[in-house]
């Protein structure tokens, strides 16, 4: 398992080719990599604040969880804070098993956690000025497809 | 005496990151109660409870849990990660 918070860039490519490298047990690989997405035209960059220290906790629990709900041979999440320009890629996860379907399904559920329980908050800045981009109920609700 | 941390829109409208809090308070809610009671722009950060989420010792909590024995607690909205 491995988390990564990082204000620098990463070459998501590398970062899978590495990604469970060498074992050989493994059938399936799941990526998923999230990019700044100019959502309605006009965005400047993207500004991502986190919790240092929280943030680490929560997605190593996170990893943690998915872990004891399906069989992983290995576990990435690599996620950014700091300025982004559309096109940056913010994060990305990836997950090893056996057999894809516990790798789709824990990286789903990675994803879905994430979102809404890792302490990251984005502003989108365009030249109308600064927003926070306000969490989505259904974000939230997303959450109970693992409950 | 408590660290209190603010985070993203929380955080600007307090406009500071952190401070020390001396309180007696018991419960998240007490805290809140007290912080509010400071200046405007407290009541103003606290206004909708309903738009902010806690942390105490950077554990996702509520506002109704007991303060004892927490060296940290964070304010900030719902977070927005991925």
């Amino acid at each position: 398992m491995r988390v990564v918070v990082q204000e620098a860039p990463f070459d998501a490519g590398a970062e899978l080719n590495a990604f469970a490298k060498g074992d050989t047990d493994i059938g399936a690989v799941v990526s998923f990599t999230g990019v700044t997405r100019d959502v309605s035209g006009g965005l400047a960059r993207m500004q991502i604040e986190h919790y240092p220290g929280m943030t680490e906790r929560a997605l190593t629990q996170i990893c943690e969880e998915a872990c004891a709900r399906w069989a992983l041979a290995d576990v990435l999440v690599i996620h950014r804070f700091g300025t982004m320009e559309p096109g940056d890629n913010i994060m990305m996860v990836a997950t090893a098993s056996r057999h894809r379907a516990d790798a789709f399904a824990a990286a789903d559920f990675l994803m879905d956690y994430l979102k809404s329980r890792a302490p990251f908050w984005k502003k989108e800045v365009t030249a109308d000025g600064a927003d926070w981009v306000a969490a989505k109920d259904s974000d939230e609700d997303a959450l109970d497809r693992w409950s | 005496m408590i660290n209190v941390l603010y985070f993203a829109w929380v955080r600007e409208r307090i406009g500071l990151p952190k401070e020390q809090v001396e309180t007696a308070a018991t419960t998240v809610m007490d805290l809140v109660e007290e912080l509010r009671a400071r200046e405007e722009r407290y009541a103003l950060a606290f206004s909708d409870l309903s738009a902010l989420r806690v942390a105490l010792d950077q554990d996702l909590s509520d506002f109704d849990a007991s303060l004892d024995g927490v060296r940290e607690v964070a304010f900030f909205p719902p977070m927005t990660g991925g």
